[in-house]
């Protein structure tokens, strides 16, 4: 019998979803003996028509990470989603729009501005930006075209499951294969992950007091973190409490507080709103300015709250931000 | 009267539509009062009742927002006279953190409002709602859901293509 | 036990708009408004009716029930604050659970306040497609019932409070009086005769104080104070601070010889009763019939409480009786009530705020309280109505609306002015044959004998001037502050009068109490910008405030007079009986309960909670809420991180159905 053909792409991401897959050490022998690897460009020398030839629904499942920016990666989603029976979307850029979505802040022309004329780094003089097409010696070059707006999968194509994390770590990735090839998945749309918060696998819960109340706020470079205690208890913003579990609680163990990868639990459609919410609820002042003074120690509420999940927030990007190019 | 027909001049037609999440037993009650009192004010907020302020999950400024509304307007108890003794200032806790969050994404600041009503201020309701329509209107339409249909524009036209193309080949076969 | 559809069952919804008479149908299209909703997706019943609160109308859905197998009801007329317990009977009795049950609000937040038919029908349109959208989310719940406790608290000791513990007392019911005076009776006490029979105010008083004094289900605590609030309707937890009055109360006979031993042989301080128009000792009674009778002794001016250095006559004089104990301390006594009754009465207008009236500048200008006490044969002066200089006034001016009617003090129109400025001015005149001129903007003089009072008074031949007073200066013919000369204009004959008069009476009106602001907050009353506490209806709950278990009565509630406050204290009674008395209370289903297996046991709801009604389980690392201190806030659901705390009746998806219904297009389907 053949074995099931996945396939695995990447669009906007930094490549940890890779190291993530190559992370699964020798389970991903294992791995390689049950599946038949169809795409991997990261690894292996298939190429998009090898994909394009095949029939429809032919893979199994394709694992996508990144979020989706360009045409390009557009085009190769909706051509992996036609030859695939699942897609699923791997990791926190294509479950939610990850890093790359905070550029839902600024406008198209803000991005190349800076990245070809202020950045820091840049020489050039000339303020040459890339065009989408150019012809050289009667050849006619072109480029994918730079979107808007950065999109989770799920804004592009449909999508049958998804696997949180940034990266998702091999424990929850080799469970998710697992259940792929048993044929035990559950009802289309499912996060892959446990429902529940978090604080759930945190060993520093216990030290979490129930009379918490937040009269200053730390950046995690701005104190000597305790290694035991809870992170809130601290006065650092941990994304725990609003944040699916699965990971082990990588970061608080690592004493570092939950950034929010995992994206929001089942009931929860606005990860930032309900952090925002259960924290600010819990600070000390009463008054508005000495609200205000609590809450100026988090200078960016909206690379704190959504930094994993803008474009799969509620307003998804900046609302006054121009729809065309300028 | 005043204001009340106010709503239809400037931005052609455009009037705008404001979700109020009062609380039960002060702005709820005034609104109620202000019914009662039969004051006249601008016909633009749909009244959710909520127990308290402090029921007020920011999502559902957050969805109020992107579902349409041009403006969202929380009405609590007064500092100290909640009926479940704090309710507002985790309202108001939230609410400060929240409008924050709003400016940075482009949300001015007049579209969100937080007042305190008692119960027998009927006067207010009147004077914020009107308050609050005029200076919406001033803004103009916040319009989210046609803002997402205009972003997924420069999609559509790929996943046409794509779709065409399909079909073609389809119909080749 | 109401029968629930079976799950999965389609849902069916039955959609009806009131006309209220023409209350909402002649400001909104409400056959359009049921067109347009029968066409919205599981409605299979859509109508409009006149009066939906009426019997038809709610056997109108109750048949409709039965014939079309509705589930789902919604209901668009009045505030649900006024007919939700109605419509939710009436889905009970078609045999639903009462909370698959809506209403919408389309009069008081529509037709009322809104002109523009177009516009009130669409608001009215969209406020029913997010019932609709909502109902259809609705669970079956079950009404809580909790145990009440069967005794009942009441602040403040004046007649409002006195009439309410006799009533309730003869009931059978027990009652706390707390007064923070060393007596009750209240400003009544100090009042000299009564509008408009002219009956004395203590004749009428005395026998009910003295009644409460000894009552068997009273337990009486005066010269107290309520410090502490907590629990609920049926179980408020109450703490009353007794301070020290340095008499043991049960060994005190109120034999007075205590009060003739004092150290001090001539009363020398400022007596708060007759508004310092006479002066007490430091061990005192306020007056002869208070009730309790118990000295009081004044830690500010005892000599041995401020210096330990009195020969401690009195304690002499008490002798076997020991009932004076220098080293009481003040007391925290914990009651548990079902009920709370609150009179805490009013204040007077503070007349110094108006200057040009010269109050406190001017010894012969007085309000009218210390003119009660003048009069009063209790009184200082023993009822003789004197100049402060000991003259016999040939000639006085009463103002009416001092500090009622005005912009610059208070808005209001104090009620009781005008009738009891008449009265002033009949027993003046009676007792000192002097020429009365009443200064007044309107007479206002309404109910019963009323206006027959005002005509005699003006038969005896005192003078009405209808004009506002603009000033009030010293003679300048006599050169003493002594004669007063009263300017205003005649707003009749349209010319300016000045009056030589020896004492202007300033009829103050009733303003919100400061010191009781203490008790609103802590009984979490609503009031007025006033600072009158808010009646939670004001025709159909006019003792009821917006706290279950707890009532207003008298003139914390606004300005009244006397057989308004007993009659509102009677009604408060009522009230607070039909609570206690049933034995248990029915509480709306809208507590907040936590998903278990969805908590991670972040502990971020813990201190949200007011009522401490969220615990750590130690063993199942989770928190927990105990429904029965819950009392349905809904503030640790908006704050919970993982959305995994539900609201009955609020749950996240019905608001936000609600919101999604309010704001699809209208043009929808």
């Amino acid at each position: 019998m053949a074995k099931p053909k996945i396939a695995i792409y990447w669009c906007s991401s930094c490549g940890g979803c890779e190291e993530a897959v190559v992370d699964l050490a020798e389970d991903i022998l294992d791995l390689v003996q049950k599946i038949d690897i169809v795409l991997w460009p990261v690894a292996m020398d298939f190429k998009k028509k090898d994909v394009e030839s095949m029939s429809d629904k032919s893979i199994v499942a394709t694992l996508l990470n990144g979020a989706i920016r360009t045409s390009e990666q557009e085009e190769m989603v909706h051509m992996l989603r036609r030859k695939s029976v699942y897609m699923i979307a791997y990791g926190a850029c294509s479950h939610l729009g990850g890093i790359p979505s905070l550029a839902n802040q600024f406008s198209r022309e803000q991005i190349l501005k800076f990245v070809y004329e202020d950045g820091p780094s840049d020489v050039n003089p000339e303020k040459t930006r890339p065009l989408p097409s150019y012809v050289d010696n009667g050849r006619d070059l072109t480029l994918p075209k730079f979107r808007n707006v950065v999109r989770s999968l799920d804004q592009v194509v449909d999508v049958d499951y998804y696997i949180p994390g940034c990266p998702p770590t091999p424990e929850i990735t080799k469970n998710a294969i697992g259940a792929l090839l048993e044929g035990k998945l559950p009802p289309k749309g499912t996060v892959l992950a446990p429902d529940i918060a978090l604080c759930d696998e945190c060993p520093r819960k216990e030290s979490k007091p129930t009379d918490l109340s937040f009269t200053e706020f730390w950046r995690p470079h701005q104190k000597e973190i305790d290694t035991e205690k809870c992170l809130l208890a601290q006065g650092i913003i941990c994304m725990g409490p609003a944040t699916r579990a699965g990971c082990g609680a990588l970061c608080t163990k690592g004493n570092m507080p939950c950034s929010g990868c995992f994206g929001p639990t089942s009931r929860v459609r606005d990860q930032g709103a309900k952090i925002l919410s259960s924290i600010c609820s819990n600070i000390a002042p009463k008054e508005d300015e000495q609200i205000d003074k609590v809450l100026a120690k988090i200078p960016d509420p909206v690379g704190t709250f959504y930094r994993y999940g803008l474009a799969h927030s509620i307003l998804r990007r900046k609302v006054s931000l121009p729809t065309n190019g300028e | 009267m005043e204001n009340e027909n106010k709503n239809k001049s400037g931005n052609g037609n455009w009037s705008p539509r404001i979700v109020a999440f009062f609380c039960n037993w002060c702005t709820y009650t005034a609104a109620d009062l202000a019914g009662v009192s039969r004051m006249k004010y601008a016909p633009n907020t749909r009244i959710i009742r909520l127990m308290c302020s402090g029921r007020v999950d920011p999502q559902f400024i957050l969805e109020a927002l992107a579902r349409g509304a041009d403006g969202v307007l929380i009405g609590g108890c007064h500092p100290g006279d909640c009926h479940y003794v704090e309710g507002n200032y985790k309202c108001l806790r939230r609410f400060r953190m929240l409008k924050r969050m709003l400016v940075d994404m482009g949300i001015e600041d007049k579209r969100v409002r937080l007042e305190w009503i008692s119960a027998a201020e009927g006067e207010k309701v009147k004077r914020v709602v009107n308050e609050m329509v005029a200076e919406i209107q001033e803004l103009g339409p916040l319009g989210i859901p046609k803002k997402f249909e205009e972003w997924d524009k420069e999609i559509e036209d790929l996943k046409h293509e794509i779709e065409n193309k399909e079909k073609e080949e389809v119909a080749k076969q | 036990m109401p029968t629930t559809p079976i799950k999965n069952e389609p849902v069916k919804i039955g959609y009806y708009i009131c006309h209220c008479g023409t209350n909402i149908a002649s400001v909104i299209d409400v056959d359009a408004v049921a067109k347009y909703i029968s066409k919205l997706p599981n409605v299979v019943v859509s109508r409009n009716y006149k009066y939906m609160c009426s019997d038809p109308g709610q056997k109108l859905i109750e048949d409709d029930i039965a014939k079309y197998q509705l589930n789902r009801i919604v209901v668009a007329a009045c505030s649900p604050l006024l007919h939700e317990t109605t419509f939710r009977n009436a889905t009970r009795k078609g045999g639903l659970n009462p909370f698959y049950f809506q209403m919408v609000n389309v009069r008081e937040h529509n037709a009322w306040v809104h002109s523009d038919r177009e516009q009130a029908t669409r608001k009215a349109i969209e406020l029913s497609r997010a019932a609709v959208e909502r109902v259809s989310l609705h669970k079956p719940l079950e009404i809580r019932k909790l145990p009440i406790n069967p005794n009942v608290l009441i602040v403040g000791g004046g007649i409002a409070g006195i009439h309410a513990a006799l009533v309730l007392a003869n009931a059978g019911k027990h009652v706390y009086l707390v007064e923070r005076e060393p007596t009750i009776g209240g400003h009544m006490a100090k009042f000299d005769k009564t509008f408009p029979t002219l009956d004395c105010a203590a004749c009428v008083l005395t026998p009910k104080m003295a009644a409460v004094g000894k009552h068997p289900n009273i337990t009486l605590w005066t010269y107290s104070d309520v410090v502490k609030v907590d629990g609920y309707v049926g179980n408020y937890k109450v703490t009353v601070r007794r301070r020290p009055r340095y008499v043991i109360e049960e060994l005190c006979t109120g034999c007075l010889e205590c009060i003739d031993a004092c150290i001090y042989k001539e009363p020398k301080f400022s007596d708060e009763f007759n508004l310092g128009l006479g002066k007490r000792k430091p061990v005192y009674i306020p007056f002869a019939q208070a009730i309790p009778s118990i000295a009081t002794i004044d830690a500010n001016t005892c000599i041995e409480l401020k210096t330990g250095k009195c020969k401690k006559t009195c304690v002499d004089a008490c002798g076997d009786r020991k009932a004076i104990d220098f080293k009481q301390k003040e007391e925290l006594k914990e009651i548990t009530v079902g009920a709370v009754i609150i009179t805490t009465g009013f204040k007077t207008f503070d007349a110094r705020r108006i200057l040009y009236y010269g109050y406190g500048v001017y010894p012969n200008v007085i309000t009218s309280l210390e003119a009660e006490r003048l009069l009063n044969a209790a009184g200082p002066t023993s009822g003789e109505f004197l100049t402060r200089d000991g003259r016999k006034p040939k000639q006085i001016a009463i103002i009416h609306c001092v500090g009622s009617r005005d912009e610059n003090t208070n808005k209001w129109c104090s009620r009781v002015c005008c009738l009891y400025s008449l009265k002033l001015a009949h027993l003046i005149h009676e007792r000192t044959e002097a020429e009365v001129f009443n200064f007044y903007i309107d007479m206002r003089t309404p109910g019963k004998s009323m206006e027959e009072f005002y005509n005699r008074v003006a038969e005896e031949g005192v003078n009405f001037v209808r004009g506002r007073v603009a000033d009030i200066y010293p003679d300048p013919s006599d050169g003493s502050t002594g004669h007063l000369v009263v300017q205003a204009e005649d707003t009749l004959l349209g010319k300016i009068l000045k009056v030589p008069v020896d004492m202007v009476v300033l009829s103050v009106g009733l303003e919100p109490d400061p010191a009781s602001e203490n008790i609103r907050k802590m009984f979490n009353l609503s009031c007025g910008s006033e600072g009158w506490f808010l009646e939670r209806h004001p025709k159909l709950a006019p003792v009821s405030s917006f706290n279950e278990g707890i009532f207003i009565a008298g003139c914390c509630q606004g300005p009244k007079d006397i057989p308004d406050t007993v009659a509102q204290a009677g009604a408060a009674a009522a009230e607070a009986f039909s609570i206690i008395d049933l034995g248990n209370i029915e509480i709306e289903p809208n507590t907040a309960y936590i998903i278990e297996s969805e908590c991670s046991g972040c502990k971020s709801c813990i201190p949200l909670c007011p009522y401490s009604a969220i615990s750590f389980d130690t063993e199942k690392h989770k928190s927990v809420i105990n429904e029965a201190l819950c009392k349905g806030c809904g503030t640790c659901v908006a704050a919970c991180p993982s959305g995994s705390i539900v609201q009955n009746l609020f749950e996240d998806e019905e608001i936000i159905s609600e919101i999604n219904g309010l704001l699809e297009p209208i043009e929808v389907k």
